[in-house]
């Protein structure tokens, strides 16, 4: 039985502490993204690190034709795979609520190409009647802001489309585990003003690589953000859309 | 990518900037073409030099901390090549679980690999093995212009000892490949030798008979008359698994030394001259007391204060200066005495007073290391008076042919920096020639006056 994990979106801060918090428990590690400089740099690191085989290759989320071939690719490669992690995002900007073009590679990436491999995976993982699938969804799709609500949108389809899959993998015994953190210290926020509470990418991904092992269907990261998204999204919308958010 | 801007400082916590901060995550940023303005920069690993050499308070800081990964480690043949960012501590339980050590360390782990080429640190072998530049194979050096190239001591040798101890002015240092050296274990056996005097200590520390791979010793710089320069010398070498008690259990595994954190600045009165006497007493009799060799892990003996996190906030808000020189052999007892003397005359007390032999000066144009010997003191920043007895300890430094160590320094004089490294024309000639727009400055190199803005 294999013990292979494949990181999908593999050269964020978030995957590649998730990463290695998996390859630190004896996991071997399928890096899957789309900068080709960065992903032999940190499969060599997981490499020396830990000692576990890594191996990586070019995925591109909104090119989902090619999903289900790449997926088949890293079963064999892997000689199997015992959970899927789903880290790539795409931020955008503000922009992206006003000109439709960028809003569109927003959902593009984060939702139809989030749900695209997820359909695979979960293909995959339902008939062998085990296995993981975490994704990593953002408490921004919690409630819909004028700062970024095109990535809200597309993070809060993608939570409804991972509670989904837990309902029907249930049954099979798959795991279906949706992450969603607060602020993180990542290139995406580094320097930003208002930032509070920010937590390190290692935390987070030790987090994630120990959810597989605990009951929770929904993790907030870290805890606290459960009780602040929980009072956000109690604020009346009479006052929540007056609100600068 | 986004940029901070923050109060910065080094380990000393004097001087505090204003910097701007870049912290690149791709190796392909870190690159002075990546940077958004065309300001000036320096790269910052740890933060772990004393004064001003990783601040930059007109230009960019860069920092490295992120830029981490192990890339290849031979071990067969002990070479690692790793990013500049990583640290020591995260390469120690690699190389250990192999039979590897790093060749040199200076007394803390929580160092990057590029700021221990770019000071060219040394350790307490300094004497047998040399300081860490002569254990580097090659480096990956960025230059101003975003060109990667490689050096070594045969390819481009003047850059590569221009950037070993260059204070990261020649460029970014991107990845480092190491030499390793082989252990069988992770303890080291440590013999003290108790001193009752400067005289007596610096005999034994030139005694070949006690002479061992690593050698410091302590001094208590609050003795003075007859017992001043009282101290222990601790020599010290790997241990051999075979010599190993069996309840050790796995020879090349140490329990790392585990402590807490300062959670706060100590107010500045708590180290005066009576707490810091009191506790040089209790050490001396401790340290002085272990009168057979002893088994200690790799990190009580090489990283005794990394148990302490956050151990300079002892100093109180305003910070320390830590003073470390060298004196040449010739002059070298004279030279401490008289810096040992300078300092109880004016009754500042140094928590932290260390000496150690160096051996052959190294290859590094700004290197520190040369044959004598290094003190080192750390001295709480109370009052202005402070920078006054320092510049008295710079002209006794001066006079005996020594010089101060750039990576603790956060005050000496440009004057006196041209004066103490006789290779600075050497290592400017090579700064000309491939940062010839000065992208590379710190708020150390401007204050030295280092490059076309001397003073």
């Amino acid at each position: 039985m294999s013990k292979s994990v494949l990181i999908l979106g593999a050269t964020s801060a978030i995957a590649r502490a998730t990463a290695a918090a998996f390859a630190a428990r004896g996991h071997g590690i399928y890096l899957a993204g789309r900068d080709m400089n960065e992903l032999p740099r940190i499969a060599s690191d997981l490499r020396v690190r830990y000692g576990v085989e890594v191996r990586y290759g070019t995925f591109e989320a909104e090119a989902t034709v090619t999903h289900a071939a790449f997926l088949q690719q890293v079963i064999v490669d892997m000689n199997g795979l015992s959970g899927v992690v789903l880290a790539f995002g795409y931020l955008g900007d503000q922009i992206a609520a006003r000109d439709f073009s960028v809003g569109a590679k927003v959902i593009a990436s984060n939702f139809t190409g989030a749900a695209s491999i997820l359909a695979e995976c979960a293909n995959h993982f339902e008939p062998l009647k085990s296995g993981f699938i975490i994704g990593i969804s953002s408490v921004a799709g919690e409630r819909g802001r004028q700062s970024n609500y095109v990535y809200g949108a597309a993070k809060g389809a993608l939570s409804l489309y991972l509670q989904g899959l837990r309902n029907r993998l249930f049954a099979s015994g798959v795991r279906v585990i949706t992450v969603k953190p607060g602020f993180v210290d990542t290139a995406m926020t580094y320097g930003l003003p208002g930032m509070f509470l920010v937590a390190s990418p290692q935390s987070i991904g030790e987090r994630i690589a120990r959810a597989p092992e605990r009951s929770a269907d929904i993790l907030y990261l870290p805890w606290f953000w459960r009780y602040i998204m929980l009072i956000i999204k109690h604020i009346p919308e009479l006052i929540f859309k007056r609100l600068k958010l | 990518m986004g940029t901070l801007i923050t109060p910065l400082s080094g380990w000393g916590r004097y001087p505090v900037q204003s910097c701007e901060l870049e912290r690149p995550e791709r190796y392909a940023d870190l690159n002075p073409c990546a940077v958004n303005v065309a300001a000036d920069m320096i790269a910052r690993g740890q933060g772990r030099s004393y004064g001003d050499a990783a601040l930059n308070q007109t230009g960019r800081v860069l920092l490295t901390e992120r830029v981490n990964r192990m890339l290849d480690f031979d071990t067969e043949l002990g070479f690692l090549r790793a990013e500049a960012g990583t640290t020591l501590a995260e390469i120690l339980p690699v190389i250990l679980a192999h039979g590897w050590f790093l060749p040199v360390t200076p007394g803390t782990k929580f160092v990057s690999l590029g700021g221990c080429v770019a000071a060219d640190v040394h350790g307490k072998n300094h004497h047998h093995d040399g300081s860490f530049g002569e254990h580097v194979v090659s480096i990956e050096l960025i230059l101003a212009d975003g060109r990667r190239v490689l050096c070594s001591p045969s390819e481009k040798p003047e850059l590569f000892w221009a950037t070993v101890g260059g204070m990261g002015l020649t460029g970014i240092i991107g990845e480092v490949t190491l030499k390793l050296v082989p252990v069988t274990s992770a303890y080291m056996r440590v013999k003290n030798h108790v001193a009752a005097n400067l005289e007596q200590l610096f005999q034994i520390l030139q005694d070949p008979d006690r002479d061992d791979r690593y050698a410091v010793a302590w001094i208590d710089c609050l003795a003075t008359g007859a017992d001043m320069g009282r101290g222990v010398a601790m020599f010290g070498h790997h241990a051999d698994a075979e010599h190993l008690p069996q309840r050790l259990g796995n020879p090349l595994m140490a329990n790392p030394a585990r402590g807490k954190a300062l959670p706060f600045d100590l107010p500045g009165w708590v180290l005066n001259h009576k707490t810091i006497g009191m506790f040089n007493d209790f050490y001396f009799r401790r340290e002085g007391g272990k009168r057979q060799t002893f088994l200690s892990g790799y990190d009580a003996y090489f990283y005794p204060l990394d148990s302490i996190g956050q151990w300079n906030r002892m100093y109180g808000k305003r910070g320390f200066v830590q003073y470390q020189c060298v004196i040449p052999d010739a002059t070298a007892f004279d030279g401490i005495r008289e810096l040992l003397q300078e300092l109880s005359a004016t009754r500042r007390a140094s928590f932290l007073a260390v000496l150690k032999r160096l051996g052959e000066q190294g290859r590094g144009m700004l290197s520190f290391p040369l044959a004598g010997y290094t003190l080192a003191l750390d001295l709480p920043l109370r009052d202005d008076g402070l920078f006054k007895l320092l510049d008295r300890l710079d002209e006794i430094v001066l006079r005996h042919g020594g010089r101060v160590y750039l990576a603790k320094d956060a005050r000496l004089s440009a004057e006196s920096f041209h004066a103490m490294y006789p290779r600075y024309d050497e290592f400017i000639g090579v700064k000309n020639s491939v940062d010839p727009e000065y992208r590379f400055s710190s708020s150390m190199s401007l204050r030295l006056g280092i490059g076309s803005k001397a003073i």
